[in-house]
């Protein structure tokens, strides 16, 4: 650290190189020397070229564009296609990383001040957008925002973009993150089982315990869940919660309000719902230690009825869904006296796009998040990720859709402006992991329903004291 | 040349050979540590390259936080026991396999079909540890598609609707991460120890057979007095080890980074990546790194000269 200019850039090439050789083994001390922060690089961009409305960033051809993007359930290949086509359009020579370690691989550059121009910070190894914002190391997207669409250059690209999108990538008031795909959460179901056993769609709670008794008794189980990742059945109790107690809900627990789990009545009627699904010996045997993939193919295999998932689900297990298995999504059944319809469902974007404030060609960076909410490559997003993205009928009418992915699209047309959204696992990592670590024990029958909302609420208490507390709110 | 230049020379002849690597060391051992600990009195995030001087807060703040104590009590624990374990097994083993058959006529030898043993001990230190936890993902797996459920259901110990779900189980996930250590580690040690062993001349076993010893005579009068020096090293490397454990815990338990469930499996290693990299705590991180950076050292320190004893010459 400190030193400046080339000689801090040549000591950290050393120090990975070393790495590599292996002369860091120390336990537990080595890595914290590869992320050590290096001093300010000297990064030329391009120069910036005149600003005009075809071209609202100034990009100069013939630049450079440094892509990293999370190489996960969606793969890479949507983005080698769009960094194709954007070479083509402005001369560039586009380099690309897709990875699984976003945070291994981007930290130690984040803190060099050389980070790529385009990221999807997305996957378990994530930078958290909240963290990096808090760093002053995400460009405001608000530009993006206001440029001209490519398909209409009369409309803005603001114009364009499910409603949730810019509130679901703000960080202390700016807009940072794009995220770009379209995602709705949820149970899913097979439609061949339910029809084979003439089961019918649970639209209560009390009709989805009745599906998981009736698949218990018939020797499968009722709810299998991603034990391992606690993430997913925290999908379940927090949108019944949502569903019971509506936006308020949901806002007061985003807002960390001192009652938004003690003493509100739709939280704990969620969380009893959720456990006597576990006290009923309704989950499928040990769902609760397994990884997604395990739980999820066993799910495929029809040893349970219902999954909780979003919508990549479908994607994620295209090698291991039987041709016939006929996907279908189901929004979360009510709880007696919810205030949202059974329509309504968790949607929102995600797999955020961000644009580092220090970016070598920052320009190319804005140009490129503009040019991914075109219908051109939002239809290839489509097409090579089996999913949606925040683009309002972004995907031409002539590419088809699986079965999960058309259920869910038919879900977000019967939830109409019945959609919510929780912000608080973007905004407060440690909150949402001590909240999940209880929906663990719960699952587990090892700490009951009231416990469970002592937990969070003692995990929501503890977030309200993060400086950050004051800028992240939603009204 | 007079002798004080001919010193002067030889002098400057080894440095010549030392300035590189003691360069190297500096570079990528000393001065991390220094900037760790430089780090531990910041605020620093991990993702930017500003922060401020906090001084012993992150330490304060380390003496409160309840996950780290848990996390440090799993490493004391795990430090008991992995060495012991390892240690003993491998011992016992390598006696076996070394001098533990029948004494023939031809002298002290091991049981029957000890060279096939010594190959099959091996084998699991030749897989790396994300092999490990793969292998051990699938005998610990919850459901009854995992190895250790499904002999238990097979042989009617377990309800198969009500498998064990191994790591997901407060009270047993520690324990089936240590025997994952010791079964990677006990072949390792075999070998170490079977060589020790082997350096020893054949004709002292043979005078303690010949004055009557029997195989636990041998061995505790013999063997193990003459293997101490293997014994203390094995105990300081598999002690680090233990200290570690990042990588079996961070891939087998749940949890960012492992350590579930709810913290029962955390180390201190786990703890201090989550912080560092998914609570954007780093300079939190490195207080974390410094105090077991400290304990490791004194874990060292103290294993040395506890167990040190007069060396026994052969």
């Amino acid at each position: 650290m400190g030193s400046t200019g080339e000689g801090g850039l040549g000591r950290r090439d050393l120090i990975k190189r070393s790495a590599a050789l292996g002369l860091i083994t120390t336990p537990a001390m080595g890595f914290l020397s590869a992320c050590a922060s290096g001093g300010e690089a000297a990064t030329n961009g391009p120069g910036k070229a005149a600003v005009t409305k075809e071209n609202p960033f100034g990009v100069a051809k013939g630049g450079k564009l440094d892509v990293v993007v999370f190489k996960g359930g969606f793969g890479d290949d949507y983005a080698k296609a769009w960094e194709a086509a954007f070479d083509k359009k402005w001369g560039t020579t586009s380099s690309h990383l897709g990875t699984q370690e976003i945070a291994a691989k981007l930290q130690p550059r984040f803190n060099g001040g050389n980070p790529p121009d385009v990221v999807d910070d997305a996957g378990a190894q994530a930078i958290k957008i909240d963290v990096l914002a808090k760093g002053g190391q995400l460009a405001d997207l608000t530009p993006v925002l206001d440029a001209p669409s490519i398909d209409d250059p009369a409309r803005k690209v603001r114009d364009l973009l499910i409603p949730g999108t810019v509130e679901q990538g703000t960080q202390g008031g700016k807009f940072v993150a794009l995220n770009y795909v379209y995602t709705v959460f949820g149970f899913w179901y097979s439609g061949k089982l339910f029809k084979e056993k003439g089961w019918t769609e649970p639209k209560t709670w009390d009709q989805f315990l009745d599906v998981c008794t009736k698949a218990r008794d018939a020797g499968i189980g009722g709810l299998a869940h991603q034990g391992k990742y606690p993430y997913y059945i925290n999908v379940v109790i927090m949108d019944l919660i949502a569903k019971k107690g509506g936006l308020d809900a949901v806002k007061a627990i985003d807002n960390l309000e001192s009652n938004a789990f003690a003493d509100n009545p739709a939280a704990l009627a969620a969380v009893e719902a959720v456990y006597e699904v576990v006290e009923k010996g309704l989950l499928m045997a040990g769902t609760n230690g397994l990884t997604h993939t395990e739980s999820q193919t066993a799910w495929n295999q029809y040893k349970a009825a219902f999954i909780p998932s979003g919508s990549w689900l479908e994607n994620e297990q295209l090698k291991q869904t039987p041709e016939d298995f006929d996907m279908k999504f189901l929004p979360v059944p009510l709880l007696p006296d919810s205030k949202l319809p059974f329509e309504a469902i968790r949607a929102g974007a995600g797999e955020p796009f961000i644009v580092p404030e220090k970016a070598a060609n920052k320009p190319a960076g804005l140009e490129f998040l503009r040019s991914m909410l075109s219908r051109e490559w939002s239809t290839v997003f489509a097409q090579q990720a089996n999913s949606l993205t925040v683009l309002k009928d972004g995907v031409d009418p002539g590419v088809s859709l699986r079965p999960g992915t058309r259920s869910a699209v038919a879900a977000v047309k019967a939830a109409g402006t019945h959609t919510f959204q929780y912000l608080y696992p973007d905004w407060y990592s440690e909150m949402d992991t001590e909240i999940q670590n209880a929906s663990n024990e719960l699952m587990a029958k090892r700490i009951q329903p009231k416990e469970w909302i002592k937990r969070a609420q003692a995990a929501v208490d503890k977030a309200a004291k993060d400086p950050n507390a004051k800028n992240n709110r939603r009204s | 040349m007079s002798h004080v230049a001919r010193g002067r020379g030889r002098a400057g002849f080894i440095a010549g050979f030392l300035v590189l690597p003691l360069a190297l060391y500096l570079t990528f051992v000393i001065w991390p540590y220094i900037q760790t600990f430089g780090y531990s009195f910041t605020n620093w995030s991990g993702q930017s390259p500003t922060f401020d001087f906090v001084g012993w807060e992150n330490y304060a703040a380390l003496m409160e936080d309840e996950v780290f104590r848990g996390a440090l009590w799993h490493n004391l624990l795990l430090l008991v026991f992995v060495p012991a374990t390892t240690i003993l097994l491998a011992l016992f083993f390598a006696f076996m396999v070394n001098a533990g058959g029948r004494s023939g006529a031809g002298g002290v030898r091991g049981v029957r079909g000890s060279s096939f043993y010594k190959i099959v001990y091996f084998f699991p230190q030749v897989l790396s540890l994300a092999i490990l936890a793969v292998l051990f993902g699938a005998v610990y797996r919850s459901d009854e598609g995992g190895l250790l459920n499904g002999l238990l259901i097979r042989l009617g110990l377990v309800d198969a609707g009500r498998p064990v779900e191994w790591l997901n189980d407060p009270d047993l996930v520690l324990w089936c991460l240590l025997l994952v250590v010791v079964w990677h580690g006990v072949g390792f040690y075999l070998v170490l120890f079977s060589a020790a062993m082997q350096s020893v001349p054949k004709d002292v076993y043979e005078a303690a057979l010949l004055d009557g010893a029997g195989r636990a005579q041998t061995f505790f009068r013999v063997t193990l007095p003459l293997l101490w020096d293997s014994v203390q090293t094995s105990a300081v490397y598999l002690g680090i080890a233990a200290m570690d454990m990042f990588v079996l815990v961070s891939t087998m338990t749940s949890g960012q980074f492992g350590g579930g469930p709810d913290h029962h499996s955390e180390v201190m290693a786990t703890v201090l990546m989550r912080n560092f990299l998914y609570f954007g705590k780093s300079g939190y991180a490195c207080a974390m790194g410094v105090v077991m950076l400290v304990l490791t050292m004194v874990l060292s320190v103290v294993v040395l000269r506890a167990t040190r004893r007069d060396r026994i010459e052969f």
